[in-house]
């Protein structure tokens, strides 16, 4: 192996070499920091904003990005709060939840490929209608008093063989992205459609079917995150997400995708995910105010993104 | 401005490129450099401009020795580079083109449009070409925007001016009007250096011939005392034999038709058909509805209607994925945009097509798939570091391998070609042109698009030539020649 393939294979992990720095040091200033209830907590917080990224990594892949992701989730939580409400079984009013998530990836989809919006565009318009739809929905109120179903209860706050749940659910679904970005043929048409959408199309890959499957993936994995939360929180808030899709495109950022498509790894944006959420709770527990945590992670996200430009 | 470089020896990463290469430019003389992709010539003439610095070697500018450390100035010393893809911004005019970075202006910046109108003007008289100034860059041809970039060079009043494959793009008439143009400059004493594939035009234009291969210097000849011949064996250093292989094929029935291909404005009652094993050479200038009728075949053509037949029945060509699937491939004319993805591996361009053929139930099987680009690469001879190798680090003809291997893995019944050897070197193209016969010989039914007369003649059985969106005519291989293909792509009439 010679110096430029050394060089190479440290920029590949780049993002991980920071984390397990981050980790480090802040493990040596805080003892609170280096514990295992501490790392648990830590990623089951991540797990929140790691669904999210997921999905954000393939509509990223394709060439897109989706800004509507933190209103789905506002929205779809709302839905689901009130169906259980209404008297619906929790388990499926979730699966409803899920649903209706999908077709409003769908459809930002739809705008992105018939449509021939920007994705930038087609999804701030998504974005400001679901979070308008939602406030008139809730009236601007909170929903809550939503009893004691188990299964709501367990998929936030349940834990097995002493993980917490939405861990376990957090490396599932990693696993499974990974199984179909890297073995599926589904997963070669998002990176086919993102390198070169004219070859791809002339290659037969059905683009415009790539790109609203993406969205709808995003949709459906940013409405799995707003049922962990509302599990957690017991409670559907009109402002819940906001600003979610900002850490999520961080996240993907962070794991060296190229935000023009067609390069990354969803491995990547694990740990990116995993990075922001140190920086969150190491920054908490160190006690720095909130004011100068965005100047932190500001700082991270750029030293990352910086170091992981094309040499 | 006489230029010589002696002894240059230039490396990336490692790899050398360029070993002991030089070059002679006399006043006033246009001087073809020539050699197979990868042979160094674009290299040699980045350094000679400042756009690489050389490892070795010195430079010679009218007898003193110079390095130049930017572009910019070389360009100040009177020495232009006009590259290949064309250094143009569509959404500006010409004029804002011709001035961008070196705009007239007053105080305050503001731009004297009537100054630079006058000097945009002056200038394109003197090339003698009609372009309206205020004209957006992209209702140009592209022979027009070449124009540009010529006067570009003569605006700042170019020495020598150095032209990358000026032609690749280019129909017939405007290589006319390229070549007046060329040899007017000539004779207000501007030098050129004038890169290209093209042997005809080469022996047509240009009074010496520099070649180079491998990186290093073979040898310089006057055009008027040297052959193709000689230029091809200096290139390639050895004999290269014919240019097209012979094919022995028995051409089998009719199995493609199309018929009534109409596209308001594009084309019109187009009608033909393409017997298995049998090469249909498709001629015509550009602009004449040829791509479009083969994309219009292959189902990436909104607005056009008709049928088309393979073995008898009608397929279903909505889109590319449909045409596919009926046993269609197509190879397009730019394999950088709609060819390749060029960040990627080989193996993830030939996959790309042929992911069904390698998965089960969606799910990539790795073995079959490295098994077949594996042999997509030893058949097609791709010399690459193996099925991971980036294709955009490849040359020009191991790219178009790769674009083939990728089709002929998904079986076509018809395969259609958009200029299969554009930018592609002497040697590889008599590689690619033995894979045409070798797919004919299979049964194939192969369309043949392309711009160079002597490779539709060198390779067709049948020659169907396209005049302004209509089939001018079809000529047999007996009876076909250049006069002939030329008087029906121009709406002539011919007897047959």
């Amino acid at each position: 192996m010679n110096k430029k393939d050394i060089m190479a294979k440290v920029q590949d992990l780049g993002a991980l070499i920071a984390l397990v720095l981050l980790v480090i040091v802040i493990s040596i200033i805080s003892p609170q920091f280096r514990t295992i209830d501490n790392f648990m907590s830590l990623v089951r917080q991540s797990s929140i904003n790691g669904f999210i990224a997921f999905g954000m990594t393939c509509v990223i892949l394709t060439g897109g990005i989706d800004l509507s992701v933190g209103s789905v989730l506002a929205l779809t939580t709302a839905f689901c709060a009130s169906f259980i409400k209404g008297g619906m079984p929790a388990g499926i009013a979730m699966l409803l939840a899920l649903i209706i998530g999908t077709a409003f990836g769908f459809l930002s989809g739809i705008l992105v490929t018939k449509g021939r919006l920007q994705p930038f565009i087609a999804t701030l318009i998504t974005m400001t209608a679901f979070r308008g739809i939602t406030m008139i929905f809730m009236n601007g109120k909170p929903i809550s008093g939503l009893g004691g179903s188990f299964l709501l209860k367990f998929i936030g706050k349940g834990s097995l063989f002493g993980i917490p749940f939405p861990v376990i659910l957090f490396i599932a679904v990693f696993a499974i992205f990974m199984f179909v970005l890297e073995k599926t043929t589904f997963g070669r048409r998002i990176y086919a459609t993102g390198s070169n959408a004219v070859s791809a199309k002339l290659a037969g890959v059905n683009i415009d079917r790539t790109k609203i499957a993406a969205y709808a993936i995003s949709g459906c994995m940013a409405a799995l995150s707003g049922l962990i939360l509302l599990s957690r929180l017991s409670s559907a808030q009109p402002t819940l997400g906001e600003g979610y899709e900002m850490d999520a495109i961080a996240s993907v950022a962070l794991g060296g995708t190229s935000m023009s498509g067609g390069r990354g790894r969803i491995q990547g944006t694990f740990v990116g995910v995993l990075i922001i959420a140190v920086l969150n709770n190491g920054l908490n527990i160190l006690g720095v105010s909130s004011y100068y945590q965005s100047v932190v992670k500001a700082i991270v996200i750029l030293i990352a993104v910086l170091s992981d430009r094309k040499r | 401005m006489q230029i010589e470089m002696r002894g240059i020896n230039k490396s990336f990463g490692g790899n050398p490129v360029l070993r002991d290469a030089g070059f002679e430019l006399a006043d006033g003389e246009i001087h073809a450099l020539m050699g197979e992709n990868g042979a160094g010539k674009s290299t040699l003439m980045k350094i000679l401009t400042g756009v690489y610095t050389r490892d070795a070697g010195t430079v010679i500018v009218d007898g003193q020795e110079v390095v130049y450390k930017n572009p910019q100035e070389a360009e100040k010393a009177g020495i232009v580079f006009i590259h290949q893809e064309l250094n143009v911004l569509f959404d500006l005019t010409v004029e804002e083109n011709m001035f961008l970075g070196k705009e007239i202006h007053g105080k305050f910046g503001i731009c004297d449009k009537k100054a630079m109108r006058k000097e945009v003007t002056r200038i394109l008289d003197v090339l003698g070409v009609k372009i309206d100034p205020a004209r957006k860059m992209d209702t140009l041809s592209i022979g027009q925007q070449q124009m540009i970039e010529i006067a570009k060079a003569l605006m700042v009043d170019a020495k020598v001016i150095i032209m990358d494959e000026p032609t690749a793009a280019l129909t017939e008439s405007e290589t006319e009007v390229l070549f007046k143009v060329v040899r007017s400059l000539k004779e207000k004493g501007v030098s050129i250096v004038y890169i290209s594939h093209r042997m005809e035009e080469i022996f047509e234009l240009c009074d010496r011939i520099t070649i180079l291969r491998d990186g290093q210097y073979v040898g310089t000849r006057n055009i008027s005392e040297t052959n193709m011949a000689e230029v091809v064996k200096m290139m390639i250093g050895r004999e290269i034999g014919e240019r097209y292989p012979e094919r022995d094929v028995k051409l089998g029935d009719v199995i493609f038709e199309v018929k009534d291909l109409n596209c308001p404005g594009v084309f019109e009652n187009v009608n033909f058909t393409v017997r298995a094993g049998e090469v249909l050479g498709v001629a015509g200038l550009m602009g004449a509805g040829r791509t479009e009728i083969m994309q219009s075949i292959f189902g990436n053509m909104p607005g056009s209607t008709g049928k088309v037949l393979i073995e008898g029945k009608e397929i279903n060509n909505k889109t590319p994925g449909d045409a596919m699937k009926s046993g269609i491939g197509f190879i397009t004319e730019d394999r950088k945009v709609e060819g390749l993805m060029l960040e990627e591996s080989i193996m993830k361009n030939i996959s790309v097509a042929n992911l069904k053929k390698i998965s089960h139930n969606g799910v990539l099987n790795a073995k079959s798939e490295l098994d077949m680009v594996q042999k997509g690469i030893k058949e097609l001879n791709i010399r690459c570091t193996g099925p991971k190798h980036a294709c955009g680090e490849l040359s020009g003809g191991n790219q178009q391998k790769v674009v083939f291997a990728k089709w002929i893995f998904t079986d076509p019944k018809v395969l259609i070609l958009d200029e299969p050897t554009r930018g592609v070197d002497v040697g590889a193209k008599k590689e690619i042109y033995s894979i045409i016969n070798d797919l004919a010989g299979r049964g194939v039914a192969i369309i043949m698009v392309s711009s160079e007369l002597p490779e539709i003649l060198g390779m067709s059985d049948r020659v169907m030539v396209v005049h302004e969106g209509h089939i001018g005519g079809f000529i047999s291989k007996e009876k076909a020649d250049q006069e002939k293909i030329m008087t029906l792509a121009t709406g002539g009439k011919i007897d047959e």
